[in-house]
């Protein structure tokens, strides 16, 4: 027995030597790995679960004048998920399909097809109460990032001027697309903690905080905005127009404090609108703009010299020939002086005044004015509309051109050109977003200007052609223009409807381009069709401004002392009108 | 013939008060509680906190220590006779499996309706037990020819377990066999025709391995050429164990096992959270803790009496060694990855109670050394 024990026992020592051995070698090899190679497996460690992640940042508010909210982005909740780890739990693929709204196959098939990606979008910018649903599922592999999705409060009414952004937040159209960098914050990065699956267990540094967008400040104000909006549509709807647009513009600094088109489309709900609606046509669409061209001719044969406004000016009856063609008033006046003749609004007087004038000196004065080149707008896809060079212009064109033909305008265009009849010869760059004004252009003898705008009064009287573009308690001036549109063949039976003006003419403080195309209905011309909305719309905005009326009853103080005494001791200038809700003084 | 009868009566004799004559060998007793702690200890780390799992491993724990003590009790007479019953039992139930076991790609369980039961865990046991009885009836050290059915005893079942397929189990059989034939005293020589055998049968056996057998070994070979693959295991785990560092990163503060990198961080790859979170110390009080009871095993199997109990206590406490030591290789990236648990701290039931019957035999070895003798 013993025998056999020796040599077991050596055998034990040989083996208790190769056991040491082996505890050597664990030990060594883990002296190599925890402390020899410890600094490049952290590394390696580290590189496997510190992940630089973005901090999302909020784009810029879009405000009004009055710091009302125009845009706004909110966070909202994106779902992704790791189709793999899903699919190993399809007992959660048909609550989810049922949150949200889908067909549990075509998830099942979703997923399945995506089996080996890591990643897929399940849905973006979830509505909150489905976020909180699937949030609630705790599904495995589904996972959230928060977005933000952008929010326009008015909808339509802004949405031109504003424009839209796409996927990630990016400005596509209007002031979205044109200030994009400002509004767009820098995001930040965090460094993260994140398990195999990519979810985000911790954040262990804050590498760069997250700037958010900066803030823009437009010129609008929304409440002109709304009212603008309202006024339009229902002269789109009474006349079954195609389009129309509507300019409200401080003649003292070219700031837009209304701009609105129809067409128009809500920006929350791109997928139910067409391309057409898009257009900011007030900036982005010309026409030829017709008789309300007529002031600027004036000032032109005025400044040469050629009339005065009580000049008597010869109508011949049954039309005026000019190469062949024959210019055309509505009714035959008879002789008219030069201020009657822009009341009555008379093409053939003012085809022969166009005539009698230097060519040069008439495209001078349309292009002092603005026509022809780039009001200069901070907005993508401005117009500058067509103003031909005057060494090509023939007889009958430069004929045509005095009562509006010939050349293509935007209504932005107009309410900058009528902006300088108002203020007195300066001319504004129009803008859409507050910002330190720039110092106008002067263009034209304030005299002058002085002389259009009287006569211009005269079109908004019970003998012009603009009656009903007048204002209760203010004195207006304004034109109306009525044009036909041109088409491939001529001519055809559609009408461009205008009417722009600027109130109180005593001393003027707002401008307003009113332009509606094709209006189906019996009315066509401008001082039916566009006029009633300047006089509608101005009313409010005048009152709204709180300007001070220059057009009172003759015996508004004895009816106003009685009623409310107080208020003449107060301000008289501004006591006539009731009292308009907080806008500008 | 003497000593047989005196066996019989003693062993015939009913104590009166069994607990009386209860007796287990501290030493060894502490350092299985001991290593059972820091398994809770690492398997609460790695299991993400998971106290259901800890409590289902505690039972498995308690059902362990009671194998273990009741084994210990056990007089090896009875063992002795039982082994070749236990031997055939098992390589029927190991045959069975092959027809109608299940587990995911490979059949290794046997689905008993309450429990399921993996047939090769009983031959950790059976084949030890099988060639030391066989040998013990040799003259020892035994011959070349002496050796050879011994050798077909042991490839027998070791081949049935390696077409389920398992290779890891298969290996670590085969090396538990061979440590009792070490242990009969076989001559050196032989052992170094063996291992030359072995070194020529390699070719031959890799044409035998499955394909995902060869990419294992493939892997440890260079586990960078296919780091998302089957790289995977041994890069995340030696990226554990290297950043642990001296100290370690601390109790439940490990970020590779926690973020899900580490593959089954509470069963195979233990060794390396304890590497993570108790760093370069950790690793080496764990060896320590394993090292004391491999050598009181050692010196428990030696003063068994006669070769049975000498090549059997040997080769059960050698083989808990062997896989400590092929396991925290694995873990470190020394060995290809083999599916060999973490003795004792490793989640599992199956394993922790082979071993736990394992020392239970042992010290039914040594408690009866002096009656036995």
């Amino acid at each position: 027995m013993s025998a056999a024990a020796q040599p077991s026992a050596r055998r034990l020592l040989v083996f208790a030597l190769c056991f040491l051995l082996c505890m050597v070698a664990l030990l060594a090899k883990a002296i190599n790995l925890q402390v020899t190679q410890k600094d490049f497996l952290q590394d390696q460690g580290e590189a496997r679960y510190l992940r630089e992640a973005p901090i999302p940042t909020t784009r810029g508010e879009i405000l009004d004048r009055n710091g009302e909210v125009l845009a706004v982005s909110t966070p909202v909740e994106s779902v992704w998920v790791v189709p793999r780890e899903l699919l190993k739990h399809p007992g959660y693929i048909k609550p989810l399909a049922d949150i949200l709204e889908g067909d549990e196959e075509k998830l099942q098939l979703t997923l399945a097809e995506r089996r080996d990606r890591e990643f897929y979008w399940l849905r973006r910018r979830l509505l909150p109460g489905m976020a909180e649903q699937v949030r609630q599922l705790d599904a495995p592999g589904v996972n959230f990032r928060r977005e933000y999705r952008r929010f326009y409060p008015d909808g339509a009414v802004t949405a031109h001027i504003i424009g839209h952004t796409g996927t990630g937040d990016v400005g596509l159209t209007g002031l979205e697309y044109m200030y994009d960098d400002k509004l767009t914050g820098k995001p930040g990065r965090k460094l993260v903690i994140k398990d195999r699956l990519g979810r985000s267990v911790e954040e262990v540094k804050l590498l760069q905080p997250a700037e958010p967008g900066e803030t823009l400040q437009l010129t609008i104000d929304r409440r002109l905005q709304y009212m603008a909006y309202e006024e339009l549509q229902r002269a789109m709807l009474e006349h079954a127009a195609e389009s129309a647009s509507l300019v409200l513009m401080d003649v003292h600094s070219g700031e837009v404090l209304a701009m609105v088109n129809h067409p128009s489309y809500n920006p929350n709900n791109l997928e139910e609108s067409r391309v057409l609606q898009r257009y900011n046509r007030a900036i982005t669409h010309v026409s030829e703009p017709g008789s309300v061209i007529k002031p600027f001719i004036m000032l032109a044969a005025l400044q040469a010299g050629a009339v005065k406004p009580q000049t008597v000016l010869d109508i011949p009856a049954g039309g005026y020939n000019v190469s062949g063609h024959r210019i055309t008033d509505t009714h035959y006046y008879g002789p008219l002086t030069a201020t009657r003749v822009l009341t009555k609004s008379s093409n053939i007087a003012m085809a022969r005044l166009a005539q009698q004038l230097d060519s040069g000196h008439l495209h001078e004065v349309l292009t002092r004015f603005g026509f022809g080149s780039l009001t200069g707008v901070v907005f993508p896809g401005e117009s500058a509309g067509v103003l031909r060079q005057p060494e090509r212009w023939r007889a009958l064109e430069q004929a045509t051109l005095g009562y509006g033909y010939g050349l293509s305008v935007t209504t932005l265009q107009l309410a900058q050109a009528y902006s300088v009849l108002a203020n007195g010869g300066l001319l504004y760059r129009p803008s859409l977003v507050m910002s330190t004004p720039e110092p106008p252009a002067s263009v034209v003898d304030p005299a002058l200007t002085r002389s259009i705008t009287a006569m211009l009064e005269t079109v908004v009287t019970e003998d012009g052609t603009g009656t009903l573009a007048a204002v209760p308690m203010y004195r207006v001036a304004g034109k109306t223009g009525t044009a036909h549109i041109a088409s491939v063949n001529g001519y055809s039976n559609d009408y461009i409807s205008s009417f722009i003006g600027y109130a109180p003419a005593s001393q003027p403080r707002l401008v307003c381009a009113v332009v509606i195309h094709k209006p189906r209905n019996t009315d066509y011309y401008g001082g039916l069709v566009a006029a009633p909305v300047f006089s509608r719309f101005m009313t409010d905005a005048l009152r709204l401004l709180n300007i001070p009326p220059d057009r009172l009853p003759e015996n508004w103080q004895a009816g106003m002392a009685a009623a409310t005494p107080a208020a003449i001791s107060g301000a008289p200038v501004s006591g006539g009108q009731p009292s308009a809700s907080g806008g500008q003084p | 013939m003497m000593s047989r009868a005196l066996e019989q009566s003693r062993g015939g004799r009913l104590p009166q008060r069994w607990w009386a004559q209860f007796r287990v060998d501290g030493w060894l007793l502490a350092g299985v509680l001991l290593l059972m702690a820091a398994g809770l200890l690492a398997i609460y780390s790695a299991s993400e906190q998971n106290l259901a799992l800890l409590y289902r491993q505690l039972i498995r724990y308690g059902i362990a220590l009671l194998v273990m003590l009741t084994l210990s009790q056990l007089h090896p007479r009875y063992l002795r006779i039982w082994s070749p019953w236990f031997y055939a039992g098992m390589l029927l139930l190991l045959g069975l499996v092959l027809v109608v076991g299940s587990g995911t790609g490979a059949s290794r369980w046997l689905d008993l309706g309450v429990l399921r039961f993996q047939p090769a865990e009983s031959s950790k046991l059976a084949v030890p037990m099988m060639l030391a009885w066989t040998l013990s009836r040799l003259q020892l050290p035994p011959g070349l020819f002496s050796v050879l059915p011994a050798l077909l005893l042991l490839l027998l079942p070791c081949a049935l377990i390696a077409v389920q397929p398992d290779l890891g189990t298969a290996i670590m059989i085969a090396g538990s066999g061979l440590l009792v034939l070490f242990f009969s005293g076989i001559a050196w020589r032989y052992m170094l025709a063996a291992a030359l055998t072995g070194v020529a049968a390699v070719p031959v056996v890799w044409s035998l391995l499955h394909e995902y057998q060869r990419n294992r070994v493939r892997t440890f070979l260079d586990p960078e050429s296919d780091p998302l693959g089957q790289g995977w295991n041994i890069i995340q785990s030696m990226t554990a164990v290297g950043s642990g560092g001296w100290h370690g990163k601390g109790w439940l503060q490990g970020t590779q096992s926690h973020l899900e990198f580490l593959p089954e961080p509470h069963t195979d790859f233990i060794m390396a959270v304890i590497a993570e979170e108790f760093g370069w110390f950790g690793v080496a009080l764990m060896l320590l803790l394993y090292a004391g009871i491999t050598l009181r095993g050692l010196y428990l199997a030696a003063q068994g009496r006669d070769s049975f109990a000498r090549m059997l206590g040997s080769a059960l406490i050698m083989t808990f060694f062997f896989y400590v030591v092929v396991n925290t290789a694995m873990v470190s990236g020394l060995l290809p990855v083999v599916g060999v648990p973490l003795p004792m701290v490793s989640y599992g039931g199956s394993s922790a109670v082979t071993l736990a019957a394992g020392f239970g035999i042992l010290l039914s070895l040594y408690k009866h050394r002096k009656i036995w003798s």
